[in-house]
């Protein structure tokens, strides 16, 4: 790899530094505009949301481990339902994926001193609080009741003040997503040091740009949709009242468009963070950079496409099915490019076993089983047999929980020593992982025979006939929900007391690395100069210049 | 293998200095990206509209009647004053302050007109909100698209608030004026749809 260099100006006196070194640590409880503390922000409080969309996950497998409704009342239960999709999308994996490892990382990666508009940035983030409390807040109103998708006519004649309270609080997170894209896209775009080529950038932001712009596309539709069953619940209007000239099927319409892509946006910059953590766990160059990158772009073009596999039995017509189950198969394509190329790129590695790479390895394989049955759910003669059961639950945990959750995990264990210039104790994240690893399929594997036997989702009560293997997943639930207690007091504990981590524990080669730990105010003292790419492990730099492949080794 | 930064922690150049207290203005281009976004939003609304239409046997409904001719005389005064506002933006970047204050008070006037005669065809329309589903309709996009204006009137007042203080703009400090000035080109240009799609579209 060729050095691209910076010019280098006259040395000039030192000025005296206007502002200190290092934040407080009030300063992180309060509107700051530098793009770390809002990362961390925003992280905080997202796994704050996870243990509160997690409690409810326990209540209601507890509820779930009888046929018979013994722990919750069904009321209760549906507004747990509602609000446990609901916090777990748009609280914890969105705000941790792009505003917490966004916001910290892009900055760094890309070599800028802070996102291009810090102040909408800090707004960004504190329109969370306010929706969260909302959404929460919302119980004592009965809370929403109708699934975290709100289809009216249910949500137009459940609990109408929580149901108000819950559009508020996604009409919230969406202007805070959409403010964050728009941030994203500008500064990936025009801050990037001018010695960093585009295939230099680092994968994490070539998955950061897919993300923001389809969350630009797609979010406004989202608050289109709500804004007009706000108005059909609130002020009389129908346009998702059948019996007065509405339609019901414009809302799911409305809604899909924003929340089928929101599955991309959850994870898309987990791929990211993936691309991110292999190859310096494995210490040898990505393979296929460039195909990682288009894919992501590909991911994101097509993922606006596919919406209508979500309503497949939803009076759609034949032509729409066609058309809906080849672009929703046409998405495994740059997905699968992506999975490949991370196991070529252990393929023969040096893999170091650390929580990290346990936590991407576990993705790995958790993911290609939800892979697998999104699938055979995107097709429509299939998604129609086991439309509405235990089939799509367990799908869309294998993504979501298998898939985000578990790149989170990784994410924060990979980036924790930067974040807070402690390394997290090793020993403890590997306990962390086996039990993460032994919960999440024992809750979520035999939901697959749950829908395939045919029990619906959605309910508190249900057959007999299907308790033993609900009592297995209840069992699976609690050992989730234990393997947090590690976690958390790894966290807590090697934040204050941890072995010191150094400026770059893993030997990264992307400009994260380059500064202290954790990185002081606008990053650098001097911005960093280019000299490798950011997976150039291993071997000695080639010298060709132009058309270097990442992917030759 | 090592780290790729340079070794000099404490030196301070020309060209640091520079990225880091002079760095270029990315406002515009971040209100373009942000009303493409926010386009989407008004796409999502018509859309709805379309396909309510299309399902609806007439449309709009007997007895709703739809006025044309207050909307069109506010629609040639709101259409007008996107080239009136831009007569602004000419006259700052020739460094004419004066020039530009009068042109924006004159947006922000028509601006208000239009305002005024919305409220006006409200209030004399005959229908409300609820009525029917074309009520409703016209309502959420009319009235979603005058909060829009109005928050470009704001906009406006504000630059017209800070172009008060000497040295606020000028020939090259112009980024406020120009940021107003692409908003109102935008409320314009949703107006422009809806127009097509509420009135003209309602007459065949």
């Amino acid at each position: 790899m060729a050095q691209a260099q910076l010019p280098v100006g006259t040395p000039l006196t030192t000025p005296e530094p206007e502002h200190p070194q290092a934040w407080k640590w009030y300063d992180y409880f309060t509107f700051n505009v530098d793009h770390k503390v809002i990362g961390i922000q925003y992280l905080v409080t997202a796994f704050f949301f996870y243990l509160v969309g997690g409690l409810m996950a326990v209540a209601m497998r507890a509820e779930l481990a009888t046929a018979d409704s013994d722990v919750l009342n069904p009321n209760l239960y549906n507004a747990f339902l509602t609000n446990h999709g609901t916090i777990m999308i748009f609280l914890w994996i969105v705000p941790a994926a792009i505003g917490g490892f966004g916001n910290y990382l892009v900055p760094l990666m890309v070599g800028a001193r802070d996102m291009a508009f810090p102040k909408l940035n800090a707004l960004a983030f504190w329109l969370n609080p306010p929706a969260g409390a909302l959404l929460i807040g919302s119980f004592f109103f009965g809370g929403a009741q109708s699934g975290w998708t709100s289809y009216p006519p249910l949500s137009l004649i459940t609990a109408n003040t929580a149901q108000s309270m819950w559009i508020l609080s996604i009409v919230l997170v969406g202007t805070s997503s959409i403010m964050g894209a728009l941030n994203f896209v500008v500064t990936i775009l025009k801050m990037k040091i001018p010695s960093m080529r585009w295939d230099q950038l680092p994968l994490f932001c070539w998955a950061i740009m897919a993300t923001s712009l389809l969350a630009l596309v797609s979010t406004p539709v989202l608050a289109a949709g709500l804004i007009l069953l706000l108005f059909d619940i609130n002020f009389g209007t129908s346009f998702f009242k059948p019996d007065a000239g509405g339609n019901v099927v414009i809302y799911q319409h409305l809604f899909w468009f924003y929340s089928h892509p929101a599955v991309y946006l959850m994870i898309l910059p987990i791929f990211g963070v993936m691309s991110e953590i292999i190859p310096i766990h494995a210490r040898k160059p990505i393979f296929g950079y460039k195909a990682i990158a288009y894919s992501s772009m590909a991911i994101c073009a097509v993922g606006l496409f596919v919406w209508v596999h979500h309503m497949f039995t939803s009076g759609t017509p034949p032509w729409m099915r066609m058309f809906f189950t080849i672009s929703t198969l046409i998405v495994a394509v740059p997905t699968g490019v992506k999975i490949f190329s991370w196991v070529a790129t252990l393929w023969g590695g040096k893999i170091r076993y650390t929580s990290a790479m346990l936590f991407a390895v576990g993705l790995l394989s958790m993911f290609f089983l939800g892979g697998l049955s999104g699938v055979t759910l995107g097709t429509a003669p299939v998604d129609i047999h086991v439309h509405d059961t235990y089939y799509v639950v367990a799908h869309f945990h294998y993504v979501l929980f298998g898939g985000s959750v578990f790149g989170l995990y990784a994410g924060i264990y990979h980036w924790f020593p930067k974040m807070t210039g402690r390394m997290l104790n090793e020993f403890w994240g590997k306990v962390h992982f086996v039990l993460t690893f032994i919960g999440t399929n024992l809750t979520f594997l035999p939901m697959h025979q749950l829908g395939l036997q045919g029990m619906p989702r959605r309910v508190a009560m249900y057959d007999p006939q299907f308790e033993s293997i609900n009592k297995l997943c209840t069992i699976g639930a609690f050992v989730l929900a234990f393997s947090v207690v590690p976690f958390l007091i790894n966290i807590i504990w090697s934040w204050s007391k941890g072995p010191k981590a150094g400026d770059n524990p893993w030997g990264g080669l992307s400009l994260e690395w380059t500064t202290a730990s954790p990185p002081m105010i606008e990053n650098w003292p001097v911005l960093p100069v280019l000299t490798t790419g950011p997976y150039d492990f291993g071997g000695p730099p080639e010298d060709d210049d132009d058309d270097s492949d990442f992917d030759d080794e | 293998m090592t780290g790729s930064t340079l070794d000099s922690a404490t030196v301070t150049t020309e060209i640091e200095v520079a990225q880091h207290h002079e760095h270029e203005d990315y406002r515009v281009f971040g209100l373009v990206v942000f009303l493409i976004s926010e386009s989407l939003m008004f796409g999502g609304i018509f859309a709805t509209y379309l396909i309510l239409r299309g399902l609806t046997e007439t449309w709009p409904p007997e007895g709703t009647e739809v006025e044309l001719l207050l909307p069109t005389i506010n629609t040639i005064i709101l259409v007008s004053s996107s080239f009136v506002i831009h007569k602004g933006d000419v006259e700052i970047k020739k460094g004419n302050l004066q020039g530009m204050r009068l042109w924006y008070w004159l947006t922000a006037a028509m601006g208000a007109i239009f305002l005024g005669g919305q409220v006006y065809e409200y209030m004399t329309l005959g229908y409300g909100l609820s009525s029917n589903i074309f009520a409703n309709c016209f309502y959420v996009m009319t009235g979603f698209h005058g909060l829009h204006v109005f928050v470009g009137l704001l906009l406006i007042l504000g630059v017209l608030w800070r172009s008060r203080r000497p040295g606020h703009y000028s020939a090259t400090k112009h980024t406020g004026i120009e940021m107003a000035e692409i908003y109102w080109h935008f409320v314009d240009i949703i107006w422009i749809v809806l127009f097509a799609l509420l009135y003209i579209l309602t007459q065949f």
